[in-house]
């Protein structure tokens, strides 16, 4: 599926996750954020970009490994990426929604 | 916010082997995820799972448990359950699986509501300072009834 975002086409699958993470900048993940009735700040820049290196290096994201972070506790999380954290901030992050149950 | 038509999803934990209580952890965390109200409701041995002193001894059934594939008569020998137990904890511990205690502490901070049966609370003479910080009541089930009577919402007998 192909969305157009700044007169950008992006490529997004069916849930509307980036396929492509190199076509992800930061004016499309304020877009995405937007769709989601976020308004991004710092702080929420500060846990995508998290995000975007723990996918880079591999590591499975989970709950959990929010926790252990050291950016972001958990309460925060929910408070900042209402409506389903974790799926939401990969969502706005540009990589994929993370398989993982807990 | 609020885009799925299930809206809450309340769990009555009524057990204290371990697969039942990470089924109830589990599916209550699922639900925060997914942007889904969740709440757990401990009665009867459930109860163990909230017991600050309990909480991290809680154990497999290697007794009355086909699928253990352990005859069960050996499967009440002593120390069955406790091996049986350490065995399945390290496999949970491969797939990040936190332990009851950090679950419990995950849980209350994704905004799921943890909630002590007074039944089962008088019956097994427990009081409120025997139960985790992160019990937020002790309730009736009357309370809890009360807690679901809304529309989208579901209870789930552990």
């Amino acid at each position: 599926m192909i969305i157009t975002i700044k007169q950008v086409d992006i490529k997004v699958n069916d849930e509307g996750y980036l396929t492509d993470f190199s076509q992800w900048t930061k004016e499309i993940g304020e877009e995405l954020a937007k769709e989601n009735d976020i308004e991004m700040t710092d702080k929420h820049w500060e846990v995508i970009s998290w995000i975007q290196e723990q996918v880079a290096a591999n590591k499975p994201l989970s709950i959990r490994g929010i926790k252990k972070s050291g950016v972001i506790d958990i309460k925060q999380f929910y408070a900042l990426f209402p409506g389903g954290p974790l799926k939401v901030s990969t969502k706005i992050a540009g990589v994929p929604k993370p398989k993982s149950c807990i | 916010m609020g885009k799925t038509k299930v809206r809450k999803m309340l769990f009555i934990l009524s057990k204290a082997t371990i697969e039942n209580v990470y089924a109830a952890f589990i599916m209550a965390n699922g639900a925060r995820m997914e942007g889904i109200e969740s709440e757990i409701f401990f009665t009867f041995f459930g109860l163990e799972a909230i017991q600050k002193k309990k909480l991290e001894h809680l154990r497999v059934a290697t007794v009355g448990n086909p699928a253990m594939h352990i005859p069960t008569m050996l499967g009440g020998l002593p120390g069955m359950e406790a091996l049986a137990t350490k065995m399945m904890k390290k496999e949970m511990e491969k797939l990040d699986m936190p332990p009851v205690g950090e679950f419990l502490e995950i849980l209350s901070d994704s905004g799921c509501r943890l909630w002590a049966c007074k039944l089962a609370v008088d019956m097994f003479h427990l009081k409120k300072e025997d139960l985790i910080d992160e019990v937020e009541d002790i309730i009736t089930i009357g309370d809890f009834y009360a807690r679901a009577d809304q529309e989208n919402t579901h209870l789930l007998f552990i």
